[in-house]
């Protein structure tokens, strides 16, 4: 075998190495409900759940709890399929927080009443999207 | 009064660039196809015409910022990115913080590059501005802002906000211009962001350059003449991508407050990866100048590096990325003219590479292991492989969306844990990199064999053994991973010195740019190694507390809860927190925030005390940016201060967020990074019930924690801000409070004017805390006092020490340095064969 064939098996071997590890460590999009039957089945692999948070009519996030150092907090999150989690996130609460609507999860179940986020990702109202421009400059 | 001439101006420039762009492609086609008589007409007019585009390009980027410079708010540019408090230098972020002054500036740099190549070139002017003239072309039409039918093409920044928002107040009065901009971002008022997104859309720009010329050899049939004119071009690109890359990882580091200086976000990746296949590029296109191999594999990585510039442009602004990426940037429904863009080139690419792909010249003969073209094709692959190991999972998103766009399910996402699921491959791609380019320069620079390759690597080798031995045990390096990669970045420090001070001694700097860069390389694995490989999280919380939950207690808690003037141990250091502080404008240091007191105007407070000898009670100073608070944190060993760091907040109402950025310590051989994930907000106190106190003067007794002192009373001849009349009386009382070190006097006070009481209390934001004298009782000499608590300024802060960081921007300073010489030298190849006429 020429060398060069055996420098092309290896790059193949490596890019399938490479595609094989992307598509096994690519982690998914679930809902609470699937996300709980993953657990139940021993797959305890961290997943995204899309949700949004419960707010008041004052629009104050309901259900937060600040852990007694402040270092961690618990809020409800209810996913696209309407099922109301409680997710426990162990860093302070984010600055933007209470202004974020959509929040995307990173982790997994704990036990049934509780899911433990390893991150969490926030999208905030874009500035670009605020139609009422302030008339307070007046 | 809406000033709507600007943006008049500003959009004819936009149409006029665009239609110039076309006009200029077109005439430099004809330029092209011309005979010799022709020629010269042609080229003249084509001449004219770009130039038309580049003032016009200009004027588009003049045009707006003066509307962002003359805080024209009537705009829906300058409303939504500025405000009347920044500082110029701000400005010019605001400028780009948006994504049509993003492609505005991009076009800015491919116009500069034109009139470069232009003034450059004689012989590759006609098909390199073709290219040019088209990506301007598309480019421009990014900030049209034409909508015809439901077709809209581009999203002009020249729009004014009543078209742009529905905002009721337009019906009432259609030429309201609001006072004040909403603002630019807070994370992006830092001096490096003023800096690097025009050094990286420079890179960006410059990598048409070798494109371009690619291009114009394809078309030509000069397959392998092109290259001499790209290369110098393709170093350029590359020194000012990674440098952009560089300020970009620089900037998140001192700015954002992940706790590092990469994450592995896909805008990252999107720029990463295409430098990669740049550097790639580059060294196969110079072992085409040495040797006639390795042209295609030059040609298709050109190509590729291209077209992944407009692939991450693609991915970071169509908004395609959505949930995947902290970064938020908006869809201005671009994805389809972004999209078209990229394939618009990637088919002429394929096209005119397939058509010529059998004429292009190969050699033959298979390479040899002991030539250099070997272990340079072998880096160009890891370089590819490691490319590919960062799309492959960045694009996920891509391929969701490509997947539901025929109306399938996938619900694929990026992996859950980015920097340990990247750092696994690209760390073993790294060493692997690093041990070829010290083995490949030795091969660059002589014939070598069995024989001679052991014996030119024999030395650096043990050199690099003993002093990676010494590294690893000095550094107390126990981890077999991080041992190899010491070892890796070693052997090319060693090998590429040795390297750089022979061509040092035989012949000069010039050729140096190779060893340089390599050495760079070394240091910058070795630094990144050490500072995120043993980077360490000293705020470990030790409060002993236990939690509810008993796993909750199996949790790391990386932060640690400090009270204010509450010592906290850490580790090595006893910190306490000491309240916030103000930048003064003219005053070096940090001004406690409870001396000034907010005038309402912009950035104006007054002194509530005298500060040092930089100003006195009542005088009115300026602040630099109000909005910024800076978290005075003494770090204590043995009882002795050793030093301050003031992590930042910025609390900014009209972007509706709180923003925080670390501080730093800088020693020789480590960061001792700091910064505040959370914070108390006193603005508007929940107090506690009532507490009453009667006290006689000299009285020691406790409120909440506090010891506190009842010293007795004065009474007043005149109070401040009230003007005391005949027969009133005044009276102050002296309380003392003690926390921890600190002992602080409230003095609140009690009025009696014709048997009316006054009571003026004292509120302490940073106790939380509310005294006021309530009433005095005579016969008893007792005074009542009612305190309500409200709670003690906190700060929750997190601390890590990244150690050797400062290896890191070492070796990228020195890599960038190896680039430019390398650019100089082979500029210099280009300009002696275009000058003797050759090219």
């Amino acid at each position: 075998m020429k060398k060069g064939h055996i420098i092309g098996l290896g790059i193949i071997a490596i890019a399938i190495v490479i595609i094989m590890t992307s598509i096994g460590d690519a982690s998914s999009y679930e809902s609470f409900s699937t996300a709980w039957e993953m657990k139940q089945d021993g797959d305890d692999k961290a997943i995204h759940v899309v949700g949004q948070l419960k707010k008041d009519g004052s629009g104050q996030v309901t259900g937060l709890e600040i852990g007694e150092d402040k270092t961690s907090f618990t809020f409800m999150l209810v996913d696209n399929e309407g099922t109301e989690q409680k997710v426990y996130y162990n860093e302070p609460v984010p600055a933007d927080f209470q202004r974020s609507e959509q929040v995307v999860v990173i982790g997994s179940y704990r036990e049934k009443e509780i899911f433990v986020a390893d991150k969490i990702l926030m999208k905030c109202p874009s500035k670009y999207q605020e139609t009422d421009v302030q008339a307070a400059g007046m | 009064m809406i000033n709507t001439f600007v943006g008049n101006l500003g959009h004819f420039m936009t149409i006029l660039a665009f239609v110039s762009a076309l006009v200029t492609a077109y005439a430099y086609f004809q330029y092209f196809r011309a005979n010799e008589i022709e020629k010269a007409s042609w080229r003249r007019f084509s001449r004219i015409s770009f130039y038309v585009h580049a003032v016009s390009t200009v004027m588009i980027a003049a045009s707006l910022f003066e509307i962002i410079y003359n805080h024209r708010y009537e705009y829906f540019y300058a409303y939504s990115h500025s405000s009347k408090a920044l500082p110029v230098h701000y400005m010019i972020s605001s400028f780009w913080e948006g994504q049509e002054g993003a492609f505005i500036l991009w076009a800015f740099w491919n116009v500069v590059l034109g009139v470069v190549l232009i003034n450059t070139n004689k012989f590759w002017e006609g098909p390199v501005m073709i290219v040019f003239a088209l990506v301007q072309a598309f480019l421009v039409s990014m900030i049209l802002g034409v909508v015809i039918g439901d077709l809209k093409i581009g999203s002009s920044p020249f729009i004014l906000l009543r078209d742009a928002t529905q905002a009721p107040i337009f019906e009432l009065n259609p030429n309201f211009v609001p006072e004040d901009g909403t603002g630019l971002n807070p994370l992006l008022q830092n001096i490096w962001m003023v800096i690097h997104p025009p050094t990286l859309f420079l890179g960006y720009a410059s990598t048409l350059v070798p494109f371009a010329f690619l291009m114009g050899g394809l078309v030509m049939k000069r397959y392998s003449e092109w290259i001499r004119p790209a290369l110098p071009w393709a170093i350029f690109s590359a020194m000012i991508l990674g440098m952009g890359i560089i300020m970009g990882a620089y900037w998140a580091y001192v700015t954002l407050n992940f706790g590092g200086y990469w994450n592995w976000d896909p805008v990252e990746n999107a720029v990463y990866v295409p430098w990669l296949i740049l550097v790639a590029s580059i060294h196969t296109m110079i072992t085409f100048k040495k040797s006639n191999t390795a042209l295609k594999t030059s040609i298709v990585l050109v190509i590729l590096s291209f077209i992944l510039v407009l692939y991450a442009t693609f991915l970071v602004r169509s908004g395609v990325l959505g949930d995947a990426s902290v970064h938020s940037f908006t869809d201005l429904g671009l994805s389809g003219q972004l999209l078209i863009y990229m394939l618009f080139f990637l088919g002429i690419a394929i096209f005119l590479a397939v058509r010529a792909w059998k004429h292009i010249p190969t050699s033959e003969k298979e390479a040899s292991v002991y030539s250099r073209e070997f272990w340079i094709f072998l880096g160009a692959v890891t370089l590819g492989l490691m490319s590919f190991q960062v799309i492959l999972p960045t694009s996920i998103p891509a391929w969701n969306a490509l997947v539901e766009s025929f109306g399938g399910i996938s619900n694929m996402a990026p992996p859950a844990d980015q920097i340990e699921f990247y750092t696994k491959f690209q760390l073993w791609f790294a060493v692997t990199i690093a041990l070829l380019t010290a083995v490949g320069q030795f091969f660059w620079w002589q014939k070598m064999d069995k024989k001679a390759l052991k014996e030119a690597l024999v030395t650096p080798y043990v050199i690099s053994v003993l002093f990676s031995a010494a590294v690893i045990v000095l550094a107390k390096v126990y981890d077999w991973k991080y041992m190899i990669i010491v070892l890796a970045g070693m052997f090319t420090i060693v090998a590429n010195s040795v390297i750089l001070f022979r061509i040092l001694k035989k012949s000069t700097f010039k050729l140096a740019g190779g060893s340089l860069a390599h050495i760079g390389l070394g240091m910058i694995l070795i630094g990144i190694m050490f500072s995120s490989g043993y980077s360490d999280v000293i705020s470990i919380n030790m409060s002993g507390l236990t939690y509810s939950n008993s796993w909750e207690d199996e949790m790391n808690k990386e932060h640690v809860l400090l009270w204010i003037n509450k010592p906290t141990q850490m580790k090595d250091y006893t910190v306490i927190y000491r309240g916030r502080q103000k930048k003064v404008v003219g005053v070096p240091e940090y001004v406690p925030a409870k001396f000034l007191e907010s005038t309402g105007n912009v950035n104006e407070a007054i002194a509530v005390a005298d500060f040092k000898d930089y100003f006195k009670k009542g005088d009115k100073v300026n602040l630099v940016l109000e909005e910024n608070d800076y978290f005075k944190i003494d770090y204590y060993q043995n009882e002795a201060l050793k030093f301050s760091l003031a992590p930042m907040s910025q609390f900014n109402e009209s972007m509706g967020g709180l923003i925080s950025s670390p501080d730093s310590k800088i020693y020789l051989n480590r960061d001792l990074y700091t910064y505040v994930a959370a914070m108390n907000d006193y603005a508007d106190p929940d107090w506690k019930e009532d507490e009453i106190y009667e006290v006689s003067p000299g009285q020691q007794f406790h409120i909440a924690d506090f010891v506190t002192y009842f010293d007795g009373v004065e009474v007043m001849k005149e109070i401040e801000g009230y003007t005391l009349q005949e027969g009133d009386v005044a009276v102050k009382a002296k309380v003392r409070v003690l926390d921890y070190d600190v002992e602080k006097l409230l003095e609140p006070t009690f009025i009696i004017r014709n048997n009316q009481i006054g009571k003026l209390p004292v509120i302490d934001t940073e106790l939380g805390l509310r005294i006021s004298l309530e009433n005095i009782i005579p016969e008893k000499n007792q005074f009542v006092f009612k305190v309500n608590q409200y709670q003690k300024d906190y700060v929750v802060m997190k601390a890590i020490v990244k150690p050797y960081i400062n290896v890191l921007w070492i070796g990228t300073i020195i890599m960038l340095i190896g680039f430019t010489v390398a650019i100089f030298r082979r500029f210099d190849e280009f300009a002696k064969m275009r000058d003797k006429g050759l090219e």
